[in-house]
């Protein structure tokens, strides 16, 4: 499981999906709500002044920490462990699993409660602890849809359960959980939250990710909506966290901008209804609190950037802000991916933590139009780290095969079906209009010329982005 | 607490410094940060302006404001509890419910107060309970929001398992926006306290919009909110 999703090869995931026009109306549906909230909240929100701004604080607040990452996780570490907490650095997923299996063992957990976390997802950690008999409730709403619904995996960063409609998740609900009520969303959250509640306050252990965690005094923060990480975080007598090792800043001062930056960009909030602050350090007669509390700091792949053209990678904050712009993402879904992190950022992560083998294809799914970069609530330059990220699979690949059969493919020149590349066209900067008809390339240059082009292209105009956005929201596809 | 243990960390983090070309860095500076637009936010507004700003964002997230002044809180809060239902009542053990003369509200209501004595009974009370009551530390205008530093006493259950949760929040403690609160507690490290262990920012009641994007308010935590501002 684990970060990977599917076995099928990355373009016939992409045709599976081209051809799944319920799939695609509701992703195009939830994208133009999503990005039309995250607009008002930012762009369009006079009261916190230009936006613009508070992206730059964002850059160089990210930049700053993971320049000195080394020194700001030493700091977060003594200041966990001075108030009691556990911390262990995990320098891949299985040393993060076994470390987690290992607590869950002498606790003799039965009951596990999880918050929404993509990185317990990204490491497989459901079935790490089932292995050891534990069993685990994700509690997050999307999260528990996709659970009931046999483990189905996650489409979006933000919100997993994207793909699913309300009428699925009614039937879902049916078949699997006992559920009689109608599709009202509001009946089906009342549901959940029905068959939560004991759950919550019999658990043994409960299990969070982390939005930032706070150097200067060892805490960890989380935004949520539901009221689920804290009930996470109350009642087991032992916490686990789990952080990507970037997820991090100074002090309670960035925390601030950082809260604001996701928040707004990720849900349209001005803030989460809940920013959960977790220092270890109970009182002992404390009631709804844990008594003991591991923190794990995950590496699984992220040291592979830095120091690399890619280290901004690891400045994400994981709002996929990106993800709700990317005219692709619109037309395949998250599931073509094959990777848990999906849309741009998920094609600039995935070939950092898991190598170009397994996902050097990604970065094609991308019409390199830069709204993604534009749509960057922390400024990374998400469609050159595309650019480059091309540029080494075709290097390391080297051979025809790799390099011919794609772009042969990636192309689409004559293919009969629609292929990513006719979507990469449609959201294509004008300059390769000459060589475009009929959403194919007719009469252009050789099959590697475009790619050569684009290199040597300065990144396209936001307006030619925007009419594009407005011509295909008109139409839904 | 005991000290707690650390794990891997030199290795790691010596790896860390090394893929950054470099050796450990045993001393940072924090920048001056060249861009700072959050205390630029509400910078000027007086307690009025701020009192409406923040009336606004938290009718906004579906919280219902009631305004009152310390000679009429214990008649408003009665008023208040009586509209949401009374029955059963849970508050965290504060003082400041004596100071501000709510202890005969809370006697007549028959309310279970927070005893850390009682161990597990306190939480079994909260989940039972229709209404909780608690005093916000700190309002946000620009989201609002209640901030509200948790211990054993200022129980993080009160504010979450009942149906319904009622903050007391004085006037004068509304600030515009995240950045004051969360700039006070870096004063509170960097005077060497020790933070509250929990340290939580709510903003009215608990919702969802997992499903079809469409909010739906109540999900594991309150179902609704009532912030009882005082002047
Ligand atoms: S890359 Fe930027 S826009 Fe995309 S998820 Fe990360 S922070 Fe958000």
């Amino acid at each position: 499981m684990a970060m990977k999703i599917g076995e099928k090869p990355f373009f016939d995931r992409v045709d599976d999906a081209l051809e799944n026009d319920f799939m695609r109306n509701a992703m195009a549906s939830a994208q133009d709500r999503l990005r039309d909230k995250k607009l008002d909240a930012t762009e369009r929100d006079d009261e916190i002044g230009d936006w613009e701004e508070w992206r730059s604080a964002g850059e160089e607040i990210r930049r700053h920490t993971l320049e000195n990452l080394d020194y700001y996780l030493d700091q977060l570490s003594e200041n966990f462990a001075a108030k009691g907490g556990h911390v262990y650095f995990a320098k891949t997923a299985e040393d993060a699993n076994r470390y987690i299996q290992e607590v869950a063992r002498k606790k003799d957990a039965k009951h596990v409660t999880k918050s929404k976390s993509m990185v317990t997802e990204e490491i497989g950690l459901n079935e790490a602890l089932e292995d050891v008999g534990c069993h685990v409730h994700e509690t997050d709403l999307a999260e528990y849809i996709l659970q009931v619904d046999d483990t189905d995996r996650p489409s979006h960063i933000v919100v997993p359960s994207l793909h699913k409609n309300k009428e699925q998740i009614r039937d879902t609900f049916k078949s699997k959980a006992g559920y009689t009520g109608t599709e009202e969303p509001s009946e089906l959250t009342a549901f959940a939250r029905s068959q939560l509640r004991d759950v919550f306050l019999e658990a043994d252990i409960g299990i969070t990710g982390c939005n930032f965690a706070v150097a200067e005094s060892g805490s960890i923060s989380l935004a949520t909506n539901e009221g689920n990480a804290n009930m996470v975080t109350s009642y087991p007598d032992t916490q686990i966290t789990v952080m990507g090792m970037e997820r991090l800043v100074p002090t309670w001062d960035e925390l601030d901008v950082l809260i604001n930056l996701l928040s707004r960009s990720a849900v349209g909030q001005k803030i989460t209804t809940y920013v959960t602050n977790l220092t270890p350090g109970v009182e002992e007669d404390c009631v709804d609190a844990p008594k003991e509390f591991h923190l794990v700091i995950l590496d699984a792949g992220r040291s592979n950037a830095l120091g690399t053209e890619f280290q901004s990678a690891l400045h994400c904050i994981r709002c996929a802000a990106c993800v709700n712009v990317c005219p692709v993402y619109r037309q395949i879904g998250g599931h073509a991916y094959g990777s848990i992190y999906q849309g741009p950022i998920g094609a600039v992560l995935s070939p950092i933590l898991g190598g170009y083998e397994e996902y050097g294809e990604l970065p094609y799914a991308s019409s390199l139009c830069a709204a993604c970069t534009e749509a960057c609530p922390v400024k990374i330059p998400l469609h050159e780290q595309l650019i480059r990220h091309r540029e080494n699979y075709v290097a390391e690949q080297g051979k025809p095969k790799a390099g011919e059969k794609l772009s042969m493919k990636a192309f689409g020149i004559g293919a009969s079906t629609p292929s990513l590349f006719q979507i990469a066209v449609k959201g294509a900067p004008t300059f390769l209009k000459p060589f475009v008809k009929d959403g194919s390339i007719s009469n252009g240059p050789g099959p590697m010329k475009p790619w050569t082009a684009i290199r040597e292209f300065p990144a396209p105009g936001k307006d030619n982005f925007r009419s594009w956005f407005k011509e295909h929201k008109r139409g839904r596809k | 607490m005991a000290k707690g243990t650390i794990h891997n960390k030199d290795v790691f983090l010596n790896e860390i410094a090394g893929k950054l070309g470099r050796e450990r860095r045993k001393d940072v500076t924090l920048p001056r940060w060249q861009h700072q637009p959050q205390w630029e936010v509400y910078k000027n507004d007086s307690p009025d302006d701020l009192l409406a700003i923040f009336r606004q964002s938290s009718q906004a997230k579906d919280a219902h404001v009631v305004e009152t002044d310390r000679a009429n809180l214990a008649e408003t809060l009665q008023k208040v509890v009586d509209a949401y239902g009374g029955e059963s009542i849970v508050a965290t053990n504060d003082d400041r419910f004596a100071a501000y003369g709510l202890n005969d509200v809370l006697d007549t209501n028959h309310t279970h107060r927070w005893d850390t004595a009682l161990g597990a009974e306190n939480i079994e009370k909260a989940n039972a309970a229709n209404i909780g009551i608690f005093f916000g530390d700190i309002g946000l205008a620009e989201s609002g929001t209640i901030v509200q530093f948790n211990d054993k006493d200022i129980a993080r259950s009160v504010s979450l398992l009942p149906i319904t949760y009622i903050a007391i929040v004085p006037k004068s403690s509304i600030v515009p926006r995240m950045t004051q609160a969360a700039h006070e507690v870096h004063k509170q490290v960097e005077a060497g306290k020790d933070i509250a262990t929990c340290i939580n920012f709510i903003s009215g009641p608990s919702n969802s919009a997992d499903i079809e994007m469409d909010i739906v308010v109540g999900v594991h935590g309150p179902v609704k909110a009532v912030y009882l501002v005082v002047e």
